[in-house]
Order: structure tokens, then sequence, then C-alpha cells
């Protein structure tokens, strides 16, 4: 061996910087996954798939195992899930059930306490809860503000872990805290013999049997004027012919993420019938020729998730489905997800950003196949209308409305709850089925679709409620949560309080949106609004943001500066 | 075919292509709607969210972003009503209420300023909200996300574009934001550097840092602009250099370096073609020709910033006559085998072939090679052999239509990055990637089947997966019958090569082996890429050979998204090749010692040529050992640092009597030079050169060459006329001329059709035709047409591990280091990222030896040793560990061993046995 070259003592001189003395890093590059937190994850994980629509599901154990998503936790997920870091960070910080926990960051308490400040739990007085909770909560419990919960009628509203409770009070929260109260609480509800027993399933018998066709439902369902009751009120069976119109394979989505304020009728029906829900399901299913049903349930939900998962397990035990066929997936606290491409999105385990239409989901939906979307109370009547017929469910109408609708009324009233009536019921008759207005206050105005559906009068108090009917006075009746108004009520804190709403629901990915909630808000704090630049960026917002959230977001500041001008000028 | 779509727009009735947007039409039409989150650039998908584009739709409740929105038939669509320009304003408005003020941009030339002066939206009515601080974490680039719009147009730049998956968008509604991985600082993140993110960003909010100032304020204001060639890998990007002259210096630099739309990249770049160009304004250029000292001894022992310590400068006329006079007088004393010369694939082709032109001329024999002897040797000599040709069969941009690719010993996110992204995307859009390494690395998160096979066992796999395919009969009988010959004897030799026998062999259970060979051989349109993992044994060939055999069993070539392509490793390596400097081969492949062939270069050339082939790049060196090689000229290789067992070959070096060096920098072989001549970098001068795809390319001078360094062509010019050739070329163009007499390959690309289109693919069969993609559709290039089955024998690589050299050692490149370091080295950004070296070790072997990362070891072959910082990295199997070759304080090529391919006479790089010790 020639060793001339290096027999001498000269050290090689590194061409290039020689003085920065900087070294390679001795990882590869960026955060490297930590073997014990891959081993805790392989093992939640064991068994399950690991295909990325799932993602989002996988989180949540990671969160309801150890209380948060530490960054090295979400590292080893998205190795073992083969995804990039910044792919699984992105869907983690979207929603607001996850804690995420970077390197040298705290991990929440132990237990989390939420606190609904949605319109109608802030009337019942939630600041004054969320205040006393913070001035008195443990070092153990974490007091954070959340969106409507779904318990209008028992305002105002808390949760405590998987516990969600009505007509809190602090004292009563920081007992349960301490009590580590903590799970979901079942509800008692119909269960599958009994619903059996009162003729349940009948119909899915027959129209599997085939008995009827699709095309013999389309026209029943079109005749009895079913529409979705999730708040677009578009037409079910018209909704069928779309999605069978496309080439399967098609799936079916049920939009169980009840989410405008105000609105907990869905919850009432899975709750109290979860089998009359699963059987119209079904039907849909059928209807399409659905190769799959993913039912999307917000997380505010656990109780109902309980239920569901037990008699969706039910079904498969009957054989009524073949298992697998019924996929349960939950939310993680995101109201643009009761967007149907937004909860699409979020099926796939991806953030909730709305896509743009066209496409429709009953063209491109799910894993970009027809999908049909349905919200929960919409199948929901389907097995009693196939059943008894189009006319019965016409004749639970009046003139000119087809059909029942279920008002989730709250606020100022004596006995708030859902009120199940003919459709084009006006506020002034809901405020009579709800026992009246609160003793003390006077009607003065109300919300007849939740935050997005605008604010009107009392002097408005006469007009039917149904789709299609207060467009004209920039409003509309979306899911039917009915929020009634009082004279202690002042528009400017009620607007900013729905505004808020949507600046912190707003998904952000449009620009009139995303910046249009963020300013508007600014701007209504003032006393004195500019209302040129308001109606302005109005709309904007209106005309040019991608999905209803933020088209709809401007209505109550418009509300107000048409009907209670007075107030903020 | 979808029908064209016919609909009315702004009163006019127009018509649109399936698929094409409302924007595209319009613009089409003249009219640029306003746009901030739509680029208009191939592979950026619309997105639709920032809302600056809307127009009206007749008959819609709500406007419609025309940049995401394609028509319809009888649509009318209208794009300056009061509503459509109010709302944009309105988003324009919305939007600067929370930008730095104009003056403190950090992108003075930011499409978002155009837009918001060109719709008169200067300030805004809105509150502003608070904004985020900057990061200035990575050496390249600034992140000032206080002018970001969420328009994600990095967030597709960096997973759709480049598929490095590194950006997100992170939380929501107003609180969402651009992050690395978790919200990382940049420079701490897995970011790759590769800049597409920067190049997308419309705000300024990602800037090269060489344009901001300190507090951030910059612009993308170049005084002129050249379009040229990446010259760093084989992909062959196009780029734009965006030049300024420097106030303090008064000399031109290249302030910052964009993607040009090459059919190789279409706009994309690495780390290397985006922030490695400072190398060319690195104070250790050589600017004067050196004379070495008298007594001044010969070895890596000189201080590249200081090489007066062993030179002297002398003037071009002495240098060059002191350069010529030792190799004439070496050919004179010790006749013409005594001299040979190393060109460089980083060079032109011109260059190239000028080089190969003075040493068969002027030296007067065949001992001529570059590094494509250490790259890919072994895989054209397969080539050559089975299907007539030694270059690729498809581009690597036809996995657009492939169902199956593999990749095989090859790791293309770090040695071809840009040709990576194109098998990421065609991942993400289906396509199954099955990627077969010893070695894990970043293709493996895409990949469907990840074959992490024993180091040196290619044949055992390949043969196995061959023995599947045939036993299955999942073979092509009709593209064997009319294409092929040779498969019977193939067929029998498989026999003995079933998956249950060669999964102890090769480390991969007969299961996998099977789906695999089923996926590869009954898939529509299948493609294999491979690299230097399977070149650099002494098997190479053979590896290559199973490749080959593979591909025509199954007729997966000739078709579009078929066939097969060795990723080559340099600029330029197919277009040196291609030009002759290659020992056996005159330009063009054509045998030295065919008769006829030959004549036509002497012809050509006016003088007798040597009808013996020449030796090799190692064999060069053995020779000098030996004596018979007294003299060399190389120019821009760097054989101290590249070459096999370097310890031998820096030995070599030193006992020339005669050596000429041509380089831009002292590097470690010009140590060795008895003269030593500066010569241009490749912004400073005009060449073409051919990449992987077989695309010819024009590259462009860009800068003036500092102090008097020359260009290669003129360099080699002066040494041939010293040396008693009549040479009179007026410059690359001229050479270009002679080339296209001796190349067919050149036929119907011209100079000056290179000047304007800026790159053609050969073959190609007309002045008008782009080229040919996609070759050997009907007949191979063999003189009968047909492709030959060449059967492989199993062979262990040449030194296996033992007691007391218990690892394997893997050499090769990393992203940011190129070939030897002579460049990359010194760029600021390259050398910020990746410093020193290290070598990658599991994290197993790591605790084994109870130390930490970044703890320092000895690693020792019975060649040499060196002392090296260890990376944990578990893309290495334990017992495995890899070193990249481009740090001459821990040469990896000290410990190589040049045992060559009999074949290919390629050294077997990519395995050895080594011992790693703890240094106290």
């Amino acid at each position: 061996m020639d060793t001339h070259a290096t027999k001498k003592k000269f050290k090689p001189v590194r061409p290039g910087d020689r003085k920065g003395g900087k070294k390679s890093r001795p990882f590869p590059k960026g955060r490297q996954v930590q073997p014990s937190a891959l081993k805790d994850v392989q093992k939640l994980l064991k068994g399950k798939s690991l295909a990325r629509d799932l993602l989002i599901e996988h989180l949540h154990l990671i969160q309801d195992k150890f209380g948060h998503l530490s960054a090295a936790h979400l590292a080893a997920l998205a190795e073992e899930m083969k995804l990039a870091q910044a792919e699984v960070y992105e869907v983690a910080t979207f929603y607001h059930h996850f804690d995420v926990v970077r390197e040298g960051e705290n991990a929440p308490p132990e237990i989390t306490i939420r606190v609904c400040d949605s319109l109608s739990c802030e009337m019942a007085g939630a600041d004054k809860v969320m205040k006393a909770l913070k001035d008195k909560a443990p070092k153990y419990v974490r007091v954070k503000h959340a969106p409507c919960m779904g318990l209008c009628d028992r305002a105002p509203a808390a949760s405590i872990g998987k516990n969600y409770m009505g007509d809190v009070t602090p004292a009563k929260l920081l007992k349960a805290a301490k009590d580590r109260d903590v799970k979901p609480v079942r509800p008692r509800y119909q269960s599958y013999d009994a619903y059996v027993k009162a003729g349940g399933y009948k119909v899915l018998k027959e129209l599997r049997a085939g008995k009827r066709t699709p095309d013999d439902v389309i026209a029943e369902l079109l005749e009895a004027g079913l529409r979705g009751l999730g708040g677009a009120g578009f037409p079910s069976g018209q909704k069928w012919k779309f999605v069978r119109a496309g080439q399967g394979p098609r799936y079916m989505c049920i939009n169980g993420d009840e989410g405008e304020p105000g609105t907990f009728k869905d919850r009432l029906y899975l709750m109290s019938k979860p089998h009359q829900f699963l059987e119209g399901m079904l039907i849909g299913a059928w209807g399409v020729d659905a190769t799959a049903v993913y039912i999307y349930l917000r997380d505010e939900y656990p109780a109902i998730r309980d239920v569901l998962l037990k008699e969706i397990a039910v079904l498969e035990k009957k054989g009524v489905i073949q298992p697998g066929y019924v996929h349960l997936r939950r939310g993680a606290g995101a109201y643009i997800c009761g967007e149907e491409s937004a909860m699409i999105e979020s099926i796939e385990g991806k953030r909730g950003l709305p896509r743009h239409r066209p496409p429709y989901v009953a063209q491109v939906g799910l894993f970009d196949r027809p999908t049909l979307v349905h919200n929960v109370e919409t199948v929901y009547w389907m097995p009693e209308i196939l059943g008894k017929g189009a006319q019965w469910f016409i004749a639970q109408g009046r003139e000119g409305h087809k059909g029942n609708r279920s008002y989730s009324v709250s606020g100022r009233v004596k006995k708030p709850g859902v009120v199940l009536t003919a459709a084009g019921a006006t506020a002034l008759e809901l405020i009579e089925a709800c026992g009246g207005m609160l003793d003390g206050h006077t009607f003065k105005g109300y919300l007849p679709g939740g935050p997005s559906g605008g604010i009107l009068p009392a002097s408005m108090g006469d007009l039917p409620l149904d789709f299609g009917q207060l467009e004209k006075y920039g409003s509309f009746v979306g899911s039917h949560a009915v929020v009634i108004l009082s004279d202690k009520d002042h528009m400017r804190k009620v607007s900013s309080n729905l505004l808020r709403f949507f600046e912190d629901e707003s998904c952000g990915q449009c620009t009139p949106c995303r910046v249009g909630c963020e300013k508007a808000v600014k701007l209504i704090a003032e006393k004195k609004w500019n209302t040129k630049l308001l109606s302005e960026l109005s709309t904007a917002m209106t005309d040019a943001s991608i999905c209803g959230l933020g088209q709809a977001a401007p209505n109550p500041i418009r509300s107000v500066m048409k009907y209670f001008k007075k107030e903020v000028s | 075919m979808l029908d064209k779509i016919t609909f009315t727009l702004d009163g006019k009735e127009v018509t649109a292509e399936p698929g094409e947007s409302i924007w595209q039409v319009a613009k089409r039409q003249g009219t640029t709607i306003p746009h901030l989150c739509w680029k208009d650039a191939p592979g950026y998908r619309a997105d639709g969210n920032c809302r600056a584009c809307m127009v009206e739709v007749e008959g819609e409740r709500v406007l419609a972003a025309s940049c995401v929105r394609t028509p319809t038939n009888g649509m009318k669509v209208k794009t300056q009503t009061e509503r459509a320009q109010t709302a944009r304003r309105m988003v324009m408005e919305l939007l600067v209420a929370d930008q730095p003020k104009v003056a403190d941009a950090h992108d003075s030339q930011s499409d978002f300023l155009k837009w918001a002066k060109a719709m008169n939206v200067k300030v805004s009515r809105f509150p502003k909200a608070k904004r985020p601080k900057a990061d200035i974490s990575h050496s390249a680039m600034a992140v000032n996300l206080d002018a970001c719009i969420n328009c994600n147009l990095c967030v597709r730049a960096c997973r759709e574009v480049q598929v490095n998956d590194v950006i997100g968008m992170a939380a929501r509604g107003h609180d969402s934001k651009i992050v690395f991985d978790f919200d990382d600082p940049m420079g701490q993140s897995s970011c790759v550097a590769c800049g597409e993110c920067v190049q997308a960003c419309p705000t300024g909010a990602l800037m090269p840092k060489t344009i901001v100032d300190d507090k951030g304020r910059g612009g993308r204001v170049a005084d002129r602009e050249v379009q040229s060639i990446c010259p760093y890998c084989g992909v062959g990007c196009q780029i734009v250099y965006k030049i300024k002259k420097n106030k303090k210096t008064g000399r031109d630099e290249i302030a910052w370096v964009e993607g040009a739309g090459g059919r190789a990249n279409e706009n994309r770049l690495c780390v290397k073609g985006r922030f490695g160009f400072d190398y060319v304004a690195n104070p250790e250029r050589l600017t004067k020709p050196l004379i070495r000292l008298p007594n001044k001894e010969k070895g890596i022992n000189i201080d590249p910033m200081k090489p007066l310590s062993h030179f002297r400068e002398a003037t071009w006329e002495e240098a060059l006559d002191v350069a010529a006079k030792g190799l004439k007088n070496i050919r004179e004393t010790h006749g013409r085998k005594a001299l040979a010369g190393f060109g460089s694939a980083k060079c032109s082709n011109e260059e190239a072939y000028l080089f190969q032109k003075l040493v068969r001329t002027g030296f007067g024999s065949n001992n001529v090679d570059h590094c494509t002897r250490l790259c890919h040797a072994s895989s054209v000599a397969a080539l050559m052999e089975c299907i007539g040709s030694g270059a690729v069969t498809a581009p690597f941009t036809a996995v657009k239509d492939s169902d199956v690719i593999v990749v095989i010993g090859a790791n293309p996110t770090e040695n071809h990055p840009v040709a990576a992204t194109y098998f990421k995307q065609a991942a993400k859009r289906g396509a199954e990637l099955i990627v077969m390494d010893p070695r894990g690395q970043a293709l493996k998160r895409h990949a469907s089947h990840m074959l992490q096979f024993k180091s040196g066992a290619d044949v055992s796999m390949l043969n196995a997966i061959m023995h599947v395919i045939v036993e299955e009969k999942l073979y092509d009988e009709q593209y064997i019958q009319s294409h092929t010959e040779g498969f019977k004897n193939l067929r029998e030799h498989l026999k003995g090569y079933s998956p249950e026998a060669m999964e102890v062999i090769c480390g991969i259970s007969a299961s996998e082996l099977r789906t695999v060979a089923r996926k590869y051989a009954t898939a529509g349109r299948s493609i294999i890429f491979w690299g230097m993992g399977v070149s650099q044994h002494t098997h190479g060939t053979d590896n290559a050979r199973c490749l080959i055999s593979l591909a025509l069993m199954t007729g997966h070539t000739g078709r579009p998204g078929t066939g097969l392509h060795p990723l080559r490793g340099q600029n330029n390596v197919q277009g040196a090749s291609d030009a002759g400097l290659i020992p056996m081969v005159f330009p063009d492949y054509m045998k030295v010692g065919n008769d006829k062939l030959r004549a036509h270069f002497e012809d050509l050339w006016g003088t007798k040529l040597d009808p013996n082939p020449g030796l090799t790049v190692v064999e060069i060196v053995n020779a000098i050992h030996a004596d018979e090689i007294k003299g060399m000229y190389i120019l821009g290789e760097n054989p101290a640092m590249s070459d096999p067992d370097a310890n031998h070959a820096r030995g070599a070096l030193a006992k020339l009597d005669h050596l000429v060096v041509q380089d831009i920098f002292m590097t470690e072989t010009a140590m060795f030079a008895d003269v030593v001549l500066p010569a241009t970098a490749w912004p400073e001068k005009d060449g073409t050169v051919s990449n992987t795809n077989r695309q010819v390319q024009m590259g462009r001078r860009a800068l003036t060459a500092p102090g008097d360094a020359k260009p290669d062509w003129w360099i080699t010019q002066e040494i041939a006329r010293r040396i008693g050739l009549g040479w009179n070329y007026g410059g690359p163009s001229d050479v270009f001329a002679e080339m296209k007499k001796a190349m067919p390959s050149l036929d119907n690309i011209s100079w000056d059709r290179l000047q304007r289109e800026h790159s053609v693919t050969y073959p190609c069969p007309a002045p008008d035709h782009p080229g040919e993609d996609i070759v050997f559709a009907d007949r191979f290039a063999t003189p009968d047409g047909l492709g030959k089955f060449v059967p492989a024998n199993v062979l262990p690589p040449n030194e296996q591990p033992d007691s007391k050299f218990p690892f394997i050692l893997m050499t090769g490149r990393v992203l940011e280091h190129w070939h030897t370091g002579a460049m990359t080295r010194r760029s600021h950004v390259l050398d910020q990222v990746q410093p020193t070296p290290t070598v990658q070790m599991n994290t197993l072997d790591i605790s084994k030896f109870g130390i930490e990362p970044g703890d320092k070891v000895r690693v020792s072959t019975r060649r040499g040793a060196i002392e090296i910082a260890v990376r944990a990295d578990n893309a290495v199997r334990p017992g495995s560990i890899f070193i990249p070759f481009a740090f001459v304080e821990a040469s990896a090529n000290e410990l190589t061993n040049p045992q060559l391919d009999p074949i290919g006479k390629i050294p077997e790089f990519k395995y050895c046995a080594a011992r790693v010790e703890p240094l106290a």
C-alpha cells in the first residue's frame, strides 16, 4: 500500500467556510420518532387499520388515553400511518377537542370543563358560570369556553370530560370535577326489540325484499315533500335521484354534526329512538345501493355515540347489516363539519374544509364517489313516511306547508324544548307552545334558524317558519333553531356573540370568511357601528365566501342594521 | 375525447377546452382576472381560496371563483360587473389591512402588491390583527408570515408539486397558519430546502435570504436574467439566473435562481439547483495559472485558500507551455501509451468532445475516461450488450403513465430530487411504487412495497422475481418471440432461483418476492429506475442484466409508462459518454476496434487512430503504479477524492512525472499537479449538456469569469495546439458543428435550434420534432433488432465482513453535497445545512458501542481509516454503515475497495468490510 499521501502530518483543510465551526446534525432532518412513543402508538393501534381516513379516529385514541396529543405521539402516529408530520399536525390542530402539546409546553390539567357560551347559554348566564369557575377551579381543572352543545333547552350547559350537563352551576360542576364524574351518561331509549315490536324495520325488510323499487320510493318521498332537515331543505327524493345517476360504488353519509347553535332536535331523536333513525338511514343506503354508510356524529354527543355503537352491534348481530357496513365516525369539535362537504373531508381524516361546488357531493363525494348525505332527522322520518304513506306526512302539516317540523326552541321562554308541530309554525305560536315568555321578559325578536338565519323583530313574529319563506326578509329557517330574545337582550351583544361564534368556527380557508369574521367582530364591538363598511363587508362575505358559513355569517349584522338600528347608532 | 364547451364571457361567445377554467379562458381572451392563490404554472391545482378572482355567473346566487370554476355550455359569465369588482376589491382590502407597510415589504415586486396597486387598494379601513414574527432559522430562506395571506400556494408547492410534505396549514379560522412540520422553525424542520415554496409565494412571506435585508425588506429585483441548465445532477433542470450588480464589488452576481419550464423539471428545482450557486464567487476560486514550486511534496497538503504555499502564479503563455511541454516530452520519451486523460461529466458536450479528441489524436491512445466509470459503466455495458444502447429507453417523466414503478439501488430524493418529485406524484396518483434498497429512504413512505434486501444480494432477488414470472407464466410470450432472443436459455437458468431458495440469500420473504413479481409483470405499464446501488458492485453488470431481462420478458419497454432508466449521476454524464470520453469507444459509442468506424473518425480528424481500447479510471491508476503511465491531463475530475482506495489513487497522482489539472478550485487532485489551469465555472460559459432523459440542453453564460480564468474548451485547444494539433475552433458552436458530423445521435439537433428551444431530445427524427422520449417500440439498437437475455449468477461481493471488519460499508452522496464537494462545500447554504462529514449508523449499533449520536468514531478497512462523527439514522440496518464521499476531512474513499466489475470496470463502492471503533 502506498501511503505517500497520508504519512504527512498535514491535516486536510476543508474547503469553503472553515470559520463557522458548525457541525452536521447528529440525526436526519426534522423531528425524530422516539421509540417509546412509537410503542405507545403501536399498542393503541394494534389490530386497527392504518388507512388515511382513520387519522381523526386515531387522534381520538391518543387524546382519550393520554389526555393530550404530545409531539412525540403525533410524530409516532405519522410514522405508523406513513403520513408526513405536517399532515398529522394540521389535522390535529384544526379540531378543538384535540390538545396538541409541543416540546416544552405543558400538558393540560387532568380535567377539562367546557362551558357553552353560545347565545342561549350566554343569555342564561354562561359568562357568570365561566368567571366563577375560573376563580375557583383547582389545579387539576382547566376551564374553556365552547360552542353550542345541543343542550339549549337546559341552558347554561357545560361538559366535564365526556359528561355533558345542562342547568349547570359552578358548584355542580366543581363537585362533578372532584368526583371525576367525566363519563357520558347513557340515556334510556327504545331498544331494538321494542322498536321491532312496534313494527320497526318492517319497511326496510319490504324494500330489501323488492316490494318497492327505489323509483317508487323516490316518488313517495317527493310527494310527501320530505326535505333536508339539516337546514338546506333540499327535497330528499331529488337527492336520491342525483346520487343514483352516478356510477357505483356509492356511499351514504349521515350528518350527525348538529352544531348550529340553538339546534338540539337530532340529539332528541337519537337519544330516544335510535332505531327509527337507523332504519331510516338503512332505507337511504338501500335507495342508492350504498357500498358503506358513515355516520358522522359530533363529539359533543358521546352518550349518543355509546348508544349507536351498541345498537349498530345489535344490528350486525341480528343480521340486519353486515359487520363493518356502518361506520360510526367521531367529530372533534368543529361546527364547520356540519357543512356536508367539510364533513366528508373530515370523514376522510382531513381538516374540515368545505369543497367547491360544483361538483356536488351527490356526484363527487366521499372518497370521490357519488354520496348520499342526509341529516339525522331527515332519515328519521323515512320509515314512518314509507310505512304510513306520503299522505300521512302531508297531513302533519298545514295549508301551504307539508309535513311536520321539529323546532328547537330556546331563549327567553318558560319551557324551552323541541316543539314537533306542523311546518310553517310562527314564533308567536312556538312561544305559546313553550309556556310563554319568561316572567319579566317581553318578546323583542328571535333567531328563526340559529345564528346563520339572522334575527327578526317581534313585529315579524307571525311569519310562517318554513323553507323559502324568510329569505325576502334577509333571513332563513335553516335547522329550525328558534331562539327567542327579549327586551333584556341588547342586540349589539347578541350579534357579537353570534359573530364570535362564526369567527371561532370559520375553517379559515377563504379570505372573506377568515378575515371578514375577524374584522367584523372588531367592528361590531364598537358602540357606534360603521354601517357603511359593515354593509360592504357583509356583501362581500355573502358574495364571495366558499360555503354557507361565510355567506350567512353577516346575516346577524345585517338584521341588526335593518331591524334594530337604534341599538348600534 | 370530451367536447369543447361554448359559453359567453363578457358578452362574447367563447370556447373552452374540457377542464379549462373560466380564468384560463379569460386570459386566453386577453383579460387577466386578479389572482393570488392561483398560480398559472404547471403542477399547481387551482384552490379557489383567496377569492380575488370572483366573477358573476348569470343565474347563480353568489359569485364564482374563476380559477377553480370550469364553464358549462351556455353559461353566461361576466368578469367586470360592479358586483364582481367590488367583491374582489373588498378581498384585497381585507388582506391589505394585515400586510406590512409597503416600504417594509419583504418582496417589493410581489404579485400581491402588484394586484393591490392594479386594483387601487392602497389602504384598508379595517383594524389590523396581531401578526406573527419572522422566522430566519433557515440559512436559505426567510419566513415572514406577517405578509402571509393563507393562500396555501406554499402548501401545494411542498405537498403536491415537490411532494416533500413539510409545509402544512395548521389550526383554523383566523388562527390558521403556515407551519413546518409541527410549527417548527423552518431551519429545524424536515425541510429539504427545494425552495419551491419561495418560488410560489405571492406575497414575500417566503423569500430567498439573499434578496432580503436583516429587517426582512427586499424584493425580487434583477438587472437581467439568463436561462440555463443546473450544473448538478443528471436530471438537467432548466433554470433562470437572476443577476444583480453587487454595489460593493461592482461585479455581477447571481442574486437568486428560479426554476424554468424545462421538460425535465417544469420549473422545479432542488436545494442545490436553487441555492447552490454562490460557489462561483467563493474566494477560493482559481484566477491565475499556477506552476508548482520545486521540491514541494505532492499530497493533500495545501490549504485551498492559499495555493501559493506550493505553487507560483504564471502567465497563461508560460503555464500552457509548461503543461504542454511536459505532456509532449512524455509522449516522445515513453510513447503514446504513457499518457492518459480524465475528462469530466461536469463539463459541456463540446468540452468532452474536444478532450477525447485531444487524447486520441494528440496523445495518440484511447487512454481517456471519466467518472461514468465510477457510476454507471456497468449499466451501460449491460444495456449495450442487451439492447444495443447505453441510454435510457424512457425519460423519468414517463412515470405519469406508469402503473408500477420500480426504484432499485437509487435514492432519488437525495441524488435526483426533481426526478423523485415525479415518482412521488405518481405514487400519490395511485401508481404502485416498489422500492428495493438495502437502505431505507424517503421514498419508503410513498412505496407500496419496500424491499430492504441484503446488501449485494441483487441478483438473487431479481432472479427470484424472474423465476416467479416464468413459473407462473406471467411473461409476455408474444413480445418475447418477436422482440428478443435467448429466453429459453434464461428460463432454464432461472429454474434454480425459486423465491423460497433465494429468501435466505436476499433477506426478502418468498411471498413478498412473489407479490412484487406478479405486480410488476401483470401491470399494464411498469417501469424500472436504478442507480449506483445496482451499478457500483463487482457484479454490477449482472445486476443490470437482470433488470433488462425483467423488462424484456414482460414486454415493459417501448410503450408509454414503461422502460429501463439508469438515473445518471452528473449533469453531463450522458453527454460526456455520448461524446466519447470512454476508452473503448469513439463518440456515439462507436467501437475503437471496428475498422470501418475507426476509418470514419480517422477521416474526420485527419489522423491515424489507435485501434486498441484504452485504460479505464482505476486501470490508469494501477498503470501509473506499474510505471506504464507517466503523465496525465485531468479536466474537472477529482480522482484524489472519488476513486476507490483513495490513498492508492493519491499515491499514483503523486508518482506521475507530469500532471496537468484544469479546474475552478484547488481540488484535492489539483494539489498533486505540476501545472494548474484555472477554468470557468458553469455559469461563466456557453455549452450544451445532455441529461439522463437524453435531452440535449443549452447552458448559457451569465457571468464573466473571475481573474484570468478561461473556458475549458479554450484551454484544451491551447494545449492541443502546443502538442502539435492545428485546432482553430472559434467557440462551442464550432465544436458542436463538428460533433454533428461525428455523431448521428445529434441529427436534427442544431446549435441554433438549441439556442431557440433550450432543449431537444435525441434521437430526433425531424428539425421540428421535440425528439423521441420513448424508444425501441419496434426494435432495439442491436444489429438484429432483438433484445438479448443474459443470465446472471449469484456472486458474493468481493470483500465479506468478518470478525476483524464486521460492518458493511456503503458510500454515496447526501442531498446537499455533490460529487467530491468541490462546488457544494463552497456554497454557503449547502455548507450550512451539511457542514461536516457523518457516518450513518443504526441506533442499535450506536447503543451497542455505548456512544451518543454526534460522537466520533474511527472507521477502518483494510485500506485505510478515518475519524468521523456518528449520525443516528435507522435507514441503515444494524451491521451496515453509510458514508458520503464528499468530505476531505473524513474521506470515504480512503476506505473503499478498488475491486472491479469484470465487464463494466466499475469499483464496488457499495460494499466493503469495515470496522467501527468509538474514540475516547
